[in-house]
């Protein structure tokens, strides 16, 4: 398939986080068998990957109090992938008790966020994750890093792009198969998108790479098409765009899984995934939750009845 | 995977004319009538922000277009501060004289990239609407009045479906060479991506020279900033917004319509782009006017920045 803008990959695997991204930064707390019903339906849109839930302590993140039964409870589609948090060895035991074949380690590049999130240094954190990567090198379960805070904190401000470079590559290094860049308050612009890109891009490999864009200034997209002009070829996003912005009250999180689609099936880059599928599935969730949904895609395709 | 590393983004113009439409374009599409005293004060207020270019009315028959009902009198009230232009729009010769009897120094005229949809806007031919802006630009050279022309469904057309990026070519050339100084490229329905934003540039960049050119885009699909951020990487350097994204789509009820300025002046200071504006007097500005519709902005960064 060719590209229609030189340098674009041709083929965008989309990592949809819907299911425990955005439900846990929704107010409602949604009921298992919900949970269940959403991600098989996304397990049907051709998405290669949905992240599941969280096996963090249920006193922390109450959403994601139910993550055994959910896990225990969705279809295992082939080719899918359903990787879970797990923020300690506690963490990752259980999930893989639970049959989770792929886990997830959350790092980030700003230290009072790391103190003020997960009450720990950076440092300390990094230790904690190498022991669930020994665990799941020794179980051959491949392990995903995430760096929040890339492109600004709440607390901070500006992240120094060599910082977001050094602790990625510290995930990298201890097992990481990939790192995920997340722009957790969604202050990114393609200025500092491209900045913080060329300095992790000297330490780890592009395909390793994917950006976690969050909306919340509405730039998501443009700094997902900087990145991918840039070679990156994984983006996460979150169907409806579920998940507000919990350091900006009423502010909107993670951008659309379909919003993101519509650009790429634009751009002539190959998905896999079925952009009307992901939106009855968005749809569904949205009722079930009573509320809007934040993907501008689906508000324009639901009231004129038709897709470009 | 096409190659180990892509091009980086880039380079971007060093500055970018902000066209500020919400006066005319937004409130055009807004439900409420909004008073006469407001629209002053609404185009007092972005006078004071920066920005260079505020289209203040349309000189159409309230028949139609009831919102402009009182286009000789905002022309009229509003500070005409030195340095700004308050361009209004002519569909017609009457109209023409009208707004240059009222005041106007400036003025634009609406072409179309679509049949259909001239047909069924103003109820005549492509050919026949470039007829009758013949005598406006006539009228508007003998009196050193400037036109801006806009080109209508060059991304896609609520009627036709696809557009042709050659028939949009073919458009702007003409109005270009009827001597319109600027013409503003608009994805009305805001159906487009960067790819297709990038094949019709390509082929109006052929007639047209690009620092003549504008993009006009909305946001109903959420593709808008990723839109415009493709057209600054070809060269373009105006970009026409809408302050709070002010005015919906009349063809998708209930959808967004005009790109947010505030979230388009975020993304370009974050390219470190000049454009002279400042963002906190256009959110307040955002704010005056959303209070006014009572109506809640459009606006992403004015929505996150509310709430911090």
């Amino acid at each position: 398939q060719e590209p229609q803008a030189s340098g674009l990959p041709e083929y965008i695997k989309i990592v949809e986080v819907g299911p425990r991204d955005g439900l846990q930064n929704e107010k409602v707390i949604v009921p298992t068998d919900i949970k269940i019903e959403l991600i098989n339906r996304l397990s049907k849109t051709g998405l290669p990957v949905v992240e599941v839930t969280s096996f963090v302590s249920s006193k922390w993140v109450p959403q994601m109090a139910d993550h055994k039964e959910v896990m225990r409870g969705i279809e295992r589609h082939p080719g899918v992938q359903y990787p879970v948090l797990t923020p300690n060895l506690q963490g990752f035991h259980s999930a893989v008790a639970a049959g989770a074949t792929e886990v997830s380690v959350f790092g980030a590049a700003s230290e009072s966020f790391s103190k003020m999130n997960i009450n720990c240094s950076i440092e300390e954190s990094i230790e904690k994750f190498e022991e669930v990567a020994k665990s799941a090198r020794n179980m051959n379960i491949p392990v995903r890093g995430y760096v929040s805070c890339a492109l600004g904190c709440p607390y901070e401000g500006n992240i120094i792009p060599a910082k977001v470079a050094e602790v990625s590559k510290r995930l990298y290094s201890m097992g990481c198969y990939e790192i995920s860049l997340g722009d957790t308050i969604g202050v990114g612009t393609p200025g500092s998108m491209k900045k913080m890109l060329e300095a992790v891009m000297k330490e780890i490999p592009l395909s390793a790479l994917a950006v976690h864009c969050h909306d919340t200034y509405g730039q998501a997209l443009a700094n997902i098409l900087t990145a991918i002009q840039m070679g990156v070829s994984v983006v996460d996003s979150s169907v409806s765009g579920l998940g507000g912005c919990p350091y900006a009250k009423g502010a909107t999180g993670n951008v659309a899984t379909e919003d993101v689609i519509y650009m790429l099936d634009g751009l002539g880059i190959n998905t896999g995934v079925n952009l009307y599928a992901v939106m009855e599935a968005g749809n569904f969730i949205c009722t079930a939750l009573n509320k809007k949904t934040n993907s501008k895609v689906a508000q324009a395709s639901f009231n004129t009845g038709t897709i470009n | 995977r096409c190659q180990v590393s892509a091009a980086a983004p880039g380079p971007y113009p060093k500055q970018v004319k902000v066209v500020e439409v919400g006066p005319r374009d937004g409130l055009q599409n807004e439900k409420n009538i909004v008073p006469t005293p407001v629209k002053i004060s609404l185009i007092n207020m972005l006078s004071e922000t920066g920005l260079q270019v505020i289209e203040a009315t349309s000189f159409v028959s309230p028949k139609w277009v009831p919102q402009m009902a009182d286009h000789t009198e905002v022309m009229q009230g509003i500070n005409k501060v030195p340095g700004i232009s308050y361009p209004v729009l002519t569909p017609n010769l009457k109209g023409f004289q009208a707004a240059v009897a009222a005041g106007a120094k400036e003025v634009s005229i609406f072409g179309a990239a679509s049949e259909l949809f001239t047909r069924k806007n103003i109820n005549c031919s492509i050919e026949e609407s470039l007829e009758r802006f013949s005598e406006v630009m006539a009228a508007a050279r003998a009196a050193n009045i400037p036109v801006r022309g806009y080109v209508s469904c060059v991304l896609g057309c609520p009627y036709e479906g696809k557009i042709s990026a050659a028939k949009v070519a073919e458009v702007s050339k003409k109005m270009y060479s009827m001597g319109c100084y600027e013409i503003s490229l608009g994805d009305t329905i805001g159906v487009g991506t960067p790819g297709s934003m990038k094949e019709m540039l390509t082929m109006v960049m052929k007639e047209v020279p690009v620092g003549a050119l504008a993009v006009h885009c909305h946001d109903t699909y959420g593709q808008a900033l990723a839109n415009i951020l493709v057209a600054l990487q070809m060269g373009v350097s105006v970009v026409d917004a809408s302050v709070a994204g002010l005015g919906g789509c009349p063809y998708a009820q209930g959808a967004s319509g005009n790109v947010a300025t505030e979230d388009l002046v975020y993304m370009l200071n974050g390219l470190g782009i000049h454009t002279g504006v400042d963002l906190q007097k256009l959110m307040d500005t955002g704010t005056f006017i959303c209070n006014a519709l009572n109506r809640r902005t459009n606006s992403k960064v004015s929505q996150a920045s509310c709430r911090l």
